[in-house]
Protein backbone atom coordinates (compact mmCIF):
# COMPACT_ATOMS: atom_id res chain seq x y z
CA UNK A 1 0.00 0.00 0.00
CA UNK A 2 1.50 3.32 -1.06
CA UNK A 3 -0.45 5.80 1.01
CA UNK A 4 -2.65 4.94 3.95
CA UNK A 5 -4.74 7.52 5.74
CA UNK A 6 -6.03 6.16 8.98
CA UNK A 7 -8.85 7.88 10.83
CA UNK A 8 -7.51 11.37 10.20
CA UNK A 9 -9.21 14.46 11.55
CA UNK A 10 -7.79 17.89 10.94
CA UNK A 11 -8.88 21.12 12.56
CA UNK A 12 -7.23 24.34 11.44
CA UNK A 13 -5.72 26.05 14.41
CA UNK A 14 -6.91 29.60 13.87
CA UNK A 15 -9.74 31.84 15.02
CA UNK A 16 -12.47 29.96 13.17
CA UNK A 17 -11.22 26.46 14.07
CA UNK A 18 -12.53 24.99 10.85
CA UNK A 19 -12.74 21.22 10.80
CA UNK A 20 -11.24 20.54 7.38
CA UNK A 21 -11.22 16.74 7.57
CA UNK A 22 -13.46 14.43 9.57
CA UNK A 23 -12.27 10.91 10.33
CA UNK A 24 -10.91 10.19 6.87
CA UNK A 25 -9.92 6.64 5.98
CA UNK A 26 -8.28 6.15 2.61
CA UNK A 27 -5.90 3.75 0.92
CA UNK A 28 -4.06 4.53 -2.27
CA UNK A 29 -2.32 1.79 -4.21
CA UNK A 30 0.68 1.90 -6.50
CA UNK A 31 -0.31 2.69 -10.07
CA UNK A 32 -3.65 4.31 -9.40
CA UNK A 33 -4.77 7.51 -11.05
CA UNK A 34 -7.02 9.18 -8.54
CA UNK A 35 -9.26 12.10 -9.30
CA UNK A 36 -10.51 14.11 -6.34
CA UNK A 37 -13.56 16.30 -6.78
CA UNK A 38 -15.60 18.40 -4.40
CA UNK A 39 -16.59 22.03 -4.19
CA UNK A 40 -14.48 24.75 -2.60
CA UNK A 41 -13.84 24.14 1.08
CA UNK A 42 -14.59 20.43 0.95
CA UNK A 43 -11.12 19.55 2.25
CA UNK A 44 -9.45 18.40 -0.97
CA UNK A 45 -6.38 20.59 -0.67
CA UNK A 46 -5.97 19.76 3.00
CA UNK A 47 -6.20 16.06 2.22
CA UNK A 48 -3.42 16.09 -0.37
CA UNK A 49 -1.12 18.13 1.83
CA UNK A 50 -1.27 15.29 4.34
CA UNK A 51 0.44 12.99 1.87
CA UNK A 52 3.83 14.68 2.11
CA UNK A 53 3.65 15.99 5.62
CA UNK A 54 3.02 19.65 4.85
CA UNK A 55 0.07 19.38 7.18
CA UNK A 56 0.34 17.23 10.27
CA UNK A 57 -3.21 16.17 11.15
CA UNK A 58 -4.78 16.97 14.52
CA UNK A 59 -5.41 13.26 15.04
CA UNK A 60 -4.97 10.01 13.14
CA UNK A 61 -2.07 8.61 11.16
CA UNK A 62 -0.76 8.88 7.61
CA UNK A 63 1.55 6.22 6.23
CA UNK A 64 3.60 6.57 3.07
CA UNK A 65 5.35 3.41 1.88
CA UNK A 66 4.56 1.90 5.27
CA UNK A 67 6.29 4.70 7.14
CA UNK A 68 4.23 6.70 9.57
CA UNK A 69 4.85 10.32 8.62
CA UNK A 70 2.75 11.74 11.43
CA UNK A 71 5.41 10.46 13.77
CA UNK A 72 7.66 13.34 14.83
CA UNK A 73 10.84 11.41 14.24
CA UNK A 74 10.17 10.78 10.55
CA UNK A 75 12.38 12.63 8.12
CA UNK A 76 9.82 14.60 6.13
CA UNK A 77 12.35 15.64 3.52
CA UNK A 78 12.68 11.98 2.59
CA UNK A 79 8.90 11.64 2.30
CA UNK A 80 8.65 14.73 0.13
CA UNK A 81 11.02 13.17 -2.34
CA UNK A 82 8.55 10.30 -2.83
CA UNK A 83 5.42 12.39 -2.96
CA UNK A 84 5.64 15.39 -5.29
CA UNK A 85 3.05 18.10 -4.87
CA UNK A 86 2.13 20.67 -7.50
CA UNK A 87 0.14 23.46 -5.86
CA UNK A 88 -2.53 25.66 -7.39
CA UNK A 89 -0.96 28.25 -9.65
CA UNK A 90 2.48 26.67 -9.28
CA UNK A 91 4.00 29.40 -11.48
CA UNK A 92 3.73 31.71 -8.46
CA UNK A 93 6.63 29.92 -6.78
CA UNK A 94 9.19 30.47 -9.55
CA UNK A 95 12.09 32.50 -8.24
CA UNK A 96 15.35 31.75 -10.04
CA UNK A 97 17.06 33.74 -12.77
CA UNK A 98 16.85 30.99 -15.35
CA UNK A 99 14.50 28.16 -16.14
CA UNK A 100 17.34 25.70 -15.65
CA UNK A 101 18.16 26.93 -12.13
CA UNK A 102 14.53 26.90 -11.09
CA UNK A 103 13.95 23.34 -12.19
CA UNK A 104 17.27 22.35 -10.59
CA UNK A 105 16.17 23.74 -7.21
CA UNK A 106 14.48 20.52 -6.10
CA UNK A 107 17.22 18.10 -7.22
CA UNK A 108 19.82 20.41 -5.64
CA UNK A 109 17.99 20.20 -2.34
CA UNK A 110 18.22 16.42 -2.64
CA UNK A 111 22.00 16.83 -2.82
CA UNK A 112 22.46 15.30 -6.27
CA UNK A 113 25.58 15.72 -8.38
CA UNK A 114 25.77 18.39 -11.10
CA UNK A 115 25.65 15.83 -13.93
CA UNK A 116 22.68 14.04 -12.41
CA UNK A 117 20.88 17.38 -12.01
CA UNK A 118 21.59 18.29 -15.62
CA UNK A 119 20.26 14.99 -16.98
CA UNK A 120 17.15 15.34 -14.83
CA UNK A 121 16.46 18.91 -15.93
CA UNK A 122 16.96 17.92 -19.54
CA UNK A 123 14.64 14.96 -19.10
CA UNK A 124 11.77 16.77 -17.38
CA UNK A 125 11.92 19.71 -19.75
CA UNK A 126 11.41 17.18 -22.50
CA UNK A 127 8.45 15.74 -20.59
CA UNK A 128 6.69 19.07 -20.31
CA UNK A 129 7.50 19.91 -23.92
CA UNK A 130 9.95 22.75 -23.40
CA UNK A 131 12.99 22.73 -25.66
CA UNK A 132 16.07 22.41 -23.43
CA UNK A 133 18.47 24.53 -25.48
CA UNK A 134 15.91 27.19 -26.22
CA UNK A 135 14.55 27.69 -22.71
CA UNK A 136 17.21 26.71 -20.19
CA UNK A 137 18.86 30.16 -20.01
CA UNK A 138 15.74 32.24 -20.26
CA UNK A 139 14.22 33.98 -17.26
CA UNK A 140 11.08 32.17 -16.11
CA UNK A 141 9.40 35.54 -15.64
CA UNK A 142 9.49 36.36 -19.33
CA UNK A 143 7.58 33.25 -20.35
CA UNK A 144 3.87 33.01 -21.08
CA UNK A 145 1.54 31.81 -18.32
CA UNK A 146 1.24 28.33 -19.81
CA UNK A 147 5.00 27.98 -20.21
CA UNK A 148 5.57 29.20 -16.65
CA UNK A 149 3.23 26.55 -15.38
CA UNK A 150 5.07 23.87 -17.33
CA UNK A 151 8.36 25.04 -15.83
CA UNK A 152 6.84 24.84 -12.36
CA UNK A 153 5.48 21.33 -12.96
CA UNK A 154 8.88 20.31 -14.32
CA UNK A 155 10.40 21.61 -11.08
CA UNK A 156 8.37 19.07 -9.14
CA UNK A 157 8.85 16.26 -11.66
CA UNK A 158 12.62 16.73 -11.35
CA UNK A 159 12.36 15.24 -7.87
CA UNK A 160 11.33 11.99 -9.59
CA UNK A 161 8.53 11.30 -7.14
CA UNK A 162 6.69 7.97 -7.03
CA UNK A 163 3.43 9.82 -6.51
CA UNK A 164 2.57 13.10 -8.17
CA UNK A 165 -0.20 15.17 -6.65
CA UNK A 166 -1.61 18.04 -8.68
CA UNK A 167 -3.96 20.60 -7.18
CA UNK A 168 -6.05 22.18 -9.94
CA UNK A 169 -3.25 22.11 -12.50
CA UNK A 170 -5.48 23.23 -15.37
CA UNK A 171 -6.97 26.31 -13.67
CA UNK A 172 -6.57 29.36 -15.88
CA UNK A 173 -5.13 27.49 -18.86
CA UNK A 174 -6.51 27.85 -22.37
CA UNK A 175 -7.96 24.78 -24.15
CA UNK A 176 -4.65 24.02 -25.82
CA UNK A 177 -2.80 24.26 -22.50
CA UNK A 178 -5.34 21.93 -20.90
CA UNK A 179 -4.95 19.41 -23.68
CA UNK A 180 -1.15 19.50 -23.34
CA UNK A 181 -1.48 18.96 -19.61
CA UNK A 182 -3.85 16.02 -20.08
CA UNK A 183 -1.38 14.48 -22.55
CA UNK A 184 1.43 14.90 -20.02
CA UNK A 185 -0.58 13.27 -17.25
CA UNK A 186 -1.55 10.40 -19.54
CA UNK A 187 2.09 9.89 -20.45
CA UNK A 188 3.23 9.94 -16.82
CA UNK A 189 0.55 7.45 -15.90
CA UNK A 190 0.77 5.01 -18.78
CA UNK A 191 4.41 5.20 -19.83
CA UNK A 192 6.26 6.10 -16.63
CA UNK A 193 3.78 4.24 -14.42
CA UNK A 194 3.59 7.00 -11.87
CA UNK A 195 0.83 7.10 -9.30
CA UNK A 196 -1.16 10.27 -9.89
CA UNK A 197 -3.57 12.21 -7.74
CA UNK A 198 -5.46 14.97 -9.49
CA UNK A 199 -7.70 17.58 -7.93
CA UNK A 200 -9.93 19.29 -10.45
CA UNK A 201 -13.21 21.09 -10.88
CA UNK A 202 -13.43 19.92 -14.45
CA UNK A 203 -15.36 16.68 -14.39
CA UNK A 204 -14.45 15.93 -18.01
CA UNK A 205 -10.79 15.89 -17.05
CA UNK A 206 -11.38 13.60 -14.10
CA UNK A 207 -13.66 11.24 -16.00
CA UNK A 208 -11.33 10.92 -18.94
CA UNK A 209 -8.07 10.51 -17.08
CA UNK A 210 -8.53 8.87 -13.74
CA UNK A 211 -8.97 5.24 -12.76
CA UNK A 212 -10.66 6.06 -9.47
CA UNK A 213 -12.74 9.01 -8.37
CA UNK A 214 -13.09 10.32 -4.84
CA UNK A 215 -15.82 12.81 -4.06
CA UNK A 216 -15.40 14.98 -0.99
CA UNK A 217 -17.97 17.04 0.84
CA UNK A 218 -17.55 19.00 4.07
CA UNK A 219 -14.35 17.19 5.03
CA UNK A 220 -15.70 13.71 4.37
CA UNK A 221 -15.33 11.22 1.55
CA UNK A 222 -18.84 10.69 0.25
CA UNK A 223 -18.21 8.66 -2.91
CA UNK A 224 -15.25 6.52 -3.89
CA UNK A 225 -15.09 4.24 -6.91
CA UNK A 226 -14.36 3.95 -10.61
CA UNK A 227 -15.48 6.88 -12.80
CA UNK A 228 -18.34 4.70 -14.07
CA UNK A 229 -19.58 3.96 -10.58
CA UNK A 230 -19.23 7.51 -9.28
CA UNK A 231 -20.73 9.29 -12.27
CA UNK A 232 -23.65 6.88 -12.30
CA UNK A 233 -24.73 8.48 -9.03
CA UNK A 234 -26.23 11.41 -10.86
CA UNK A 235 -28.70 12.40 -8.14
CA UNK A 236 -26.15 12.28 -5.35
CA UNK A 237 -23.73 14.47 -7.32
CA UNK A 238 -26.39 17.02 -8.11
CA UNK A 239 -27.36 17.05 -4.47
CA UNK A 240 -23.72 17.91 -3.61
CA UNK A 241 -23.88 20.72 -6.17
CA UNK A 242 -21.40 18.94 -8.44
CA UNK A 243 -21.73 18.53 -12.17
CA UNK A 244 -21.50 15.43 -14.29
CA UNK A 245 -19.05 15.43 -17.18
CA UNK A 246 -20.82 17.20 -20.05
CA UNK A 247 -20.96 14.08 -22.20
CA UNK A 248 -22.47 12.01 -19.40
CA UNK A 249 -24.96 14.77 -18.68
CA UNK A 250 -26.10 14.71 -22.31
CA UNK A 251 -26.47 10.95 -22.28
CA UNK A 252 -28.55 11.15 -19.12
CA UNK A 253 -30.82 13.75 -20.66
CA UNK A 254 -31.22 11.74 -23.86
CA UNK A 255 -32.18 8.76 -21.78
CA UNK A 256 -34.71 10.83 -19.85
CA UNK A 257 -36.29 11.79 -23.17
CA UNK A 258 -36.66 8.17 -24.18
CA UNK A 259 -33.57 7.32 -26.21
CA UNK A 260 -32.25 4.12 -24.68
CA UNK A 261 -28.52 4.93 -24.51
CA UNK A 262 -25.83 3.84 -22.11
CA UNK A 263 -25.03 6.72 -19.76
CA UNK A 264 -21.60 5.71 -18.48
CA UNK A 265 -19.61 7.19 -21.34
CA UNK A 266 -17.05 9.96 -20.95
CA UNK A 267 -15.46 10.51 -24.33
CA UNK A 268 -16.98 12.31 -27.26
CA UNK A 269 -16.15 9.53 -29.73
CA UNK A 270 -17.76 6.77 -27.72
CA UNK A 271 -20.81 8.87 -27.00
CA UNK A 272 -21.42 9.80 -30.63
CA UNK A 273 -20.96 6.18 -31.64
CA UNK A 274 -23.47 5.08 -29.01
CA UNK A 275 -26.03 7.68 -30.09
CA UNK A 276 -25.64 6.76 -33.76
CA UNK A 277 -26.00 3.07 -32.97
CA UNK A 278 -29.19 3.68 -31.02
CA UNK A 279 -30.65 5.89 -33.72
CA UNK A 280 -29.86 3.34 -36.42
CA UNK A 281 -31.22 0.61 -34.20
CA UNK A 282 -34.46 2.53 -33.92
CA UNK A 283 -34.76 2.99 -37.65
CA UNK A 284 -34.70 -0.75 -38.04
CA UNK A 285 -37.37 -1.34 -35.43
CA UNK B 1 3.27 29.70 11.99
CA UNK B 2 3.53 33.06 10.29
CA UNK B 3 -0.09 33.95 10.78
CA UNK B 4 0.33 33.70 14.56
CA UNK B 5 2.01 37.10 14.79
CA UNK B 6 -0.18 39.26 16.97
CA UNK B 7 1.78 42.34 18.10
CA UNK B 8 -0.96 44.82 18.80
CA UNK B 9 -3.44 43.17 16.45
CA UNK B 10 -6.90 44.66 16.80
CA UNK B 11 -9.27 42.71 19.03
CA UNK B 12 -12.91 43.72 18.74
CA UNK B 13 -14.69 44.11 22.09
CA UNK B 14 -17.65 46.10 23.29
CA UNK B 15 -15.91 48.40 25.75
CA UNK B 16 -15.63 52.05 26.65
CA UNK B 17 -11.99 52.06 25.58
CA UNK B 18 -12.92 50.72 22.13
CA UNK B 19 -15.66 53.28 21.82
CA UNK B 20 -13.36 56.25 22.36
CA UNK B 21 -12.71 58.37 19.31
CA UNK B 22 -9.57 57.29 17.45
CA UNK B 23 -8.22 60.87 17.32
CA UNK B 24 -8.59 61.24 21.08
CA UNK B 25 -6.88 57.91 21.61
CA UNK B 26 -3.93 58.94 19.47
CA UNK B 27 -3.62 62.27 21.28
CA UNK B 28 -3.89 60.52 24.65
CA UNK B 29 -1.15 58.10 23.67
CA UNK B 30 1.08 60.97 22.59
CA UNK B 31 0.50 62.86 25.85
CA UNK B 32 1.24 59.78 27.91
CA UNK B 33 4.42 59.01 25.97
CA UNK B 34 5.69 62.49 26.74
CA UNK B 35 4.64 62.10 30.37
CA UNK B 36 6.42 58.77 30.52
CA UNK B 37 9.70 60.43 29.57
CA UNK B 38 9.38 63.05 32.30
CA UNK B 39 9.20 60.34 34.96
CA UNK B 40 12.46 59.77 36.78
CA UNK B 41 11.46 57.58 39.72
CA UNK B 42 10.20 54.02 40.04
CA UNK B 43 7.15 55.19 42.01
CA UNK B 44 6.17 57.16 38.90
CA UNK B 45 6.29 53.96 36.87
CA UNK B 46 4.23 52.24 39.56
CA UNK B 47 1.57 54.90 39.34
CA UNK B 48 1.62 54.64 35.54
CA UNK B 49 1.30 50.85 35.62
CA UNK B 50 -1.76 51.04 37.84
CA UNK B 51 -3.33 53.39 35.33
CA UNK B 52 -2.55 51.00 32.46
CA UNK B 53 -3.99 48.07 34.41
CA UNK B 54 -7.22 49.98 34.84
CA UNK B 55 -7.31 50.74 31.10
CA UNK B 56 -6.72 47.06 30.25
CA UNK B 57 -9.49 46.09 32.66
CA UNK B 58 -11.86 48.60 31.06
CA UNK B 59 -10.98 47.40 27.55
CA UNK B 60 -12.27 43.88 28.38
CA UNK B 61 -9.22 42.32 26.70
CA UNK B 62 -7.69 39.64 28.89
CA UNK B 63 -4.48 40.74 30.56
CA UNK B 64 -2.74 37.55 29.44
CA UNK B 65 -3.47 38.26 25.78
CA UNK B 66 -2.02 41.75 26.06
CA UNK B 67 1.16 40.42 27.65
CA UNK B 68 1.43 37.59 25.14
CA UNK B 69 1.45 40.10 22.32
CA UNK B 70 4.60 41.60 23.80
CA UNK B 71 6.61 38.41 23.38
CA UNK B 72 8.41 39.59 20.21
CA UNK B 73 9.99 42.54 22.08
CA UNK B 74 11.32 40.35 24.88
CA UNK B 75 14.66 40.18 23.10
CA UNK B 76 14.90 43.97 22.94
CA UNK B 77 14.13 44.25 26.64
CA UNK B 78 16.71 41.68 27.68
CA UNK B 79 19.32 43.24 25.41
CA UNK B 80 18.72 46.70 26.88
CA UNK B 81 18.98 45.31 30.38
CA UNK B 82 22.30 43.59 29.68
CA UNK B 83 23.85 46.53 27.88
CA UNK B 84 23.09 48.81 30.80
CA UNK B 85 24.14 46.37 33.48
CA UNK B 86 27.53 45.75 31.90
CA UNK B 87 28.33 49.04 30.25
CA UNK B 88 26.91 51.81 32.43
CA UNK B 89 29.48 52.72 35.09
CA UNK B 90 29.17 54.57 38.36
CA UNK B 91 28.23 53.91 41.97
CA UNK B 92 29.42 50.91 43.98
CA UNK B 93 31.08 47.96 42.32
CA UNK B 94 28.83 44.97 42.94
CA UNK B 95 30.75 42.26 41.11
CA UNK B 96 33.79 42.15 38.92
CA UNK B 97 35.81 39.60 36.97
CA UNK B 98 38.89 40.66 35.01
CA UNK B 99 37.77 43.63 32.92
CA UNK B 100 34.04 43.02 33.35
CA UNK B 101 32.35 44.70 36.24
CA UNK B 102 28.81 45.39 37.32
CA UNK B 103 28.21 48.64 39.12
CA UNK B 104 25.12 49.75 41.01
CA UNK B 105 24.41 52.65 38.71
CA UNK B 106 24.27 50.24 35.76
CA UNK B 107 21.79 47.93 37.47
CA UNK B 108 19.61 50.87 38.42
CA UNK B 109 19.53 52.46 34.93
CA UNK B 110 19.13 49.02 33.39
CA UNK B 111 15.94 48.29 35.25
CA UNK B 112 14.80 51.87 34.87
CA UNK B 113 15.14 51.81 31.08
CA UNK B 114 13.54 48.40 30.82
CA UNK B 115 10.51 49.54 32.81
CA UNK B 116 10.23 52.57 30.56
CA UNK B 117 10.40 50.55 27.33
CA UNK B 118 8.03 47.95 28.70
CA UNK B 119 5.39 50.49 29.72
CA UNK B 120 5.85 52.42 26.47
CA UNK B 121 5.22 49.40 24.28
CA UNK B 122 2.49 48.04 26.51
CA UNK B 123 0.62 51.32 26.25
CA UNK B 124 1.07 51.87 22.53
CA UNK B 125 0.04 48.26 21.86
CA UNK B 126 -3.16 49.04 23.75
CA UNK B 127 -3.88 51.71 21.17
CA UNK B 128 -3.74 49.25 18.28
CA UNK B 129 -5.43 46.50 20.29
CA UNK B 130 -8.50 48.63 20.88
CA UNK B 131 -8.67 50.65 17.65
CA UNK B 132 -9.46 49.06 14.32
CA UNK B 133 -6.87 49.82 11.62
CA UNK B 134 -9.44 51.75 9.64
CA UNK B 135 -10.35 54.03 12.52
CA UNK B 136 -6.70 54.44 13.29
CA UNK B 137 -5.79 55.65 9.82
CA UNK B 138 -8.86 57.88 9.74
CA UNK B 139 -7.74 59.35 13.04
CA UNK B 140 -4.23 59.96 11.76
CA UNK B 141 -5.62 61.61 8.67
CA UNK B 142 -7.71 64.01 10.78
CA UNK B 143 -4.77 64.85 12.97
CA UNK B 144 -2.56 65.50 9.96
CA UNK B 145 -5.18 67.59 8.13
CA UNK B 146 -3.94 70.95 9.47
CA UNK B 147 -0.52 70.10 8.06
CA UNK B 148 -1.94 69.91 4.54
CA UNK B 149 -1.28 73.63 4.31
CA UNK B 150 2.42 72.87 4.51
CA UNK B 151 2.23 70.30 1.78
CA UNK B 152 1.83 67.13 3.88
CA UNK B 153 -0.23 64.70 1.76
CA UNK B 154 -2.42 63.62 4.68
CA UNK B 155 -5.11 61.69 2.80
CA UNK B 156 -2.56 59.95 0.57
CA UNK B 157 -0.58 58.92 3.63
CA UNK B 158 -3.64 57.50 5.30
CA UNK B 159 -4.70 55.71 2.10
CA UNK B 160 -1.23 54.17 1.93
CA UNK B 161 -1.50 53.02 5.51
CA UNK B 162 -4.97 51.58 5.01
CA UNK B 163 -3.77 49.62 2.00
CA UNK B 164 -0.64 48.42 3.78
CA UNK B 165 -2.66 47.20 6.75
CA UNK B 166 -5.23 45.60 4.49
CA UNK B 167 -2.57 43.52 2.74
CA UNK B 168 -0.70 42.23 5.77
CA UNK B 169 -2.91 39.15 6.24
CA UNK B 170 -3.06 38.55 2.48
CA UNK B 171 0.70 38.58 2.16
CA UNK B 172 1.15 36.39 5.22
CA UNK B 173 -1.20 33.85 3.71
CA UNK B 174 0.68 34.05 0.43
CA UNK B 175 4.01 33.61 2.22
CA UNK B 176 2.75 30.50 3.92
CA UNK B 177 1.56 29.06 0.63
CA UNK B 178 4.87 29.71 -1.14
CA UNK B 179 6.74 28.31 1.83
CA UNK B 180 4.78 25.08 1.56
CA UNK B 181 5.32 24.87 -2.17
CA UNK B 182 9.09 25.27 -1.76
CA UNK B 183 9.12 22.77 1.09
CA UNK B 184 7.45 20.34 -1.25
CA UNK B 185 10.49 20.81 -3.48
CA UNK B 186 12.79 19.99 -0.60
CA UNK B 187 13.53 23.51 0.64
CA UNK B 188 14.51 23.68 4.27
CA UNK B 189 13.60 26.82 6.22
CA UNK B 190 14.18 25.48 9.69
CA UNK B 191 17.71 24.16 10.00
CA UNK B 192 21.23 25.42 9.32
CA UNK B 193 23.17 28.38 10.62
CA UNK B 194 22.17 32.01 10.26
CA UNK B 195 23.68 32.50 6.80
CA UNK B 196 22.16 29.29 5.43
CA UNK B 197 18.80 30.29 6.82
CA UNK B 198 19.02 33.75 5.30
CA UNK B 199 19.88 32.18 1.96
CA UNK B 200 17.02 29.74 2.21
CA UNK B 201 14.65 32.71 2.35
CA UNK B 202 15.41 33.69 -1.26
CA UNK B 203 12.98 31.11 -2.74
CA UNK B 204 10.33 32.56 -0.43
CA UNK B 205 11.02 36.28 -0.81
CA UNK B 206 11.39 36.51 -4.59
CA UNK B 207 7.94 35.05 -5.37
CA UNK B 208 6.47 37.06 -2.51
CA UNK B 209 7.80 40.35 -3.89
CA UNK B 210 6.64 39.47 -7.38
CA UNK B 211 3.15 38.74 -6.16
CA UNK B 212 3.14 41.94 -4.09
CA UNK B 213 4.01 43.97 -7.18
CA UNK B 214 1.38 42.15 -9.19
CA UNK B 215 -1.22 42.88 -6.53
CA UNK B 216 -0.16 46.52 -6.40
CA UNK B 217 -0.60 46.81 -10.15
CA UNK B 218 -4.02 45.20 -10.02
CA UNK B 219 -5.11 47.37 -7.12
CA UNK B 220 -3.96 50.57 -8.84
CA UNK B 221 -5.93 49.60 -11.93
CA UNK B 222 -9.00 48.69 -9.90
CA UNK B 223 -8.86 51.99 -8.02
CA UNK B 224 -8.43 53.96 -11.19
CA UNK B 225 -11.29 52.20 -12.92
CA UNK B 226 -13.45 53.23 -9.98
CA UNK B 227 -12.33 56.83 -10.47
CA UNK B 228 -10.09 57.25 -7.45
CA UNK B 229 -8.49 60.67 -7.78
CA UNK B 230 -6.78 61.33 -4.47
CA UNK B 231 -8.12 62.55 -1.17
CA UNK B 232 -9.43 65.99 -2.22
CA UNK B 233 -13.09 66.25 -1.29
CA UNK B 234 -13.52 62.57 -0.46
CA UNK B 235 -16.21 61.84 2.08
CA UNK B 236 -16.29 58.74 4.22
CA UNK B 237 -18.78 56.12 5.25
CA UNK B 238 -18.09 56.36 8.98
CA UNK B 239 -17.44 59.92 10.11
CA UNK B 240 -15.48 60.21 13.33
CA UNK B 241 -17.47 61.98 16.03
CA UNK B 242 -16.45 63.35 19.41
CA UNK B 243 -18.70 62.38 22.30
CA UNK B 244 -18.76 63.60 25.88
CA UNK B 245 -16.76 60.64 27.17
CA UNK B 246 -13.93 61.44 24.77
CA UNK B 247 -13.41 64.74 26.56
CA UNK B 248 -13.71 63.13 29.98
CA UNK B 249 -10.99 60.66 29.00
CA UNK B 250 -8.79 63.46 27.71
CA UNK B 251 -9.21 65.48 30.92
CA UNK B 252 -8.41 62.44 33.08
CA UNK B 253 -5.27 61.79 31.08
CA UNK B 254 -4.09 65.39 31.25
CA UNK B 255 -4.58 65.44 35.02
CA UNK B 256 -2.73 62.14 35.22
CA UNK B 257 0.16 63.38 33.08
CA UNK B 258 0.55 66.51 35.19
CA UNK B 259 0.46 64.51 38.45
CA UNK B 260 3.00 62.03 37.15
CA UNK B 261 5.47 64.74 36.23
CA UNK B 262 5.65 65.69 39.94
CA UNK B 263 6.89 62.26 40.95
Amino acid sequence: MLIEVDNVTHIYNDENNVTALKKINLEIDNGEFIGIVGHTGSGKSTLVQLFNGLIIPSSGAVKVNGKNITDEKTNLKETRRHVGLVFQYPEHQLFEETVYKDIAFGPKNLGLSEEEIETRVNEVMGLVNLDYEEFKDRSPFNLSGGQQRRVAIAGVLALKPDVLVLDEPSAGLDPQGRKRLADLLRYLYHELEMTLILISHRMEEIAELSSRVIVMHNGEIVLDGSPKEVFAREQKLHQLALDLPQITEIMHRLKDRGLKVETDLFSLEKASEEILNRLRGCEKC
Amino acid sequence: MLTDITIGQYMARDSIIHALDARIKIIITAILIIALFTIDTFSGFGFFSIFILIVIFLSKISFLKVIKGLKPILFLIILTLFIHIFLTKGGDILWSWRFISIESEGVYTGFFMVSRIFILILFTSLLTLTTSPLQLTDGIEYILTPLKRFGVPASELSMMMTIALRFIPTLLEEAEKIMKAQQARGADFESGNLIQRAKSLVPLLVPLFISAFRRADDLALAMESRCYRGGEGRTRLHELEYRYYDFIALIIVIIMAVTVSFF
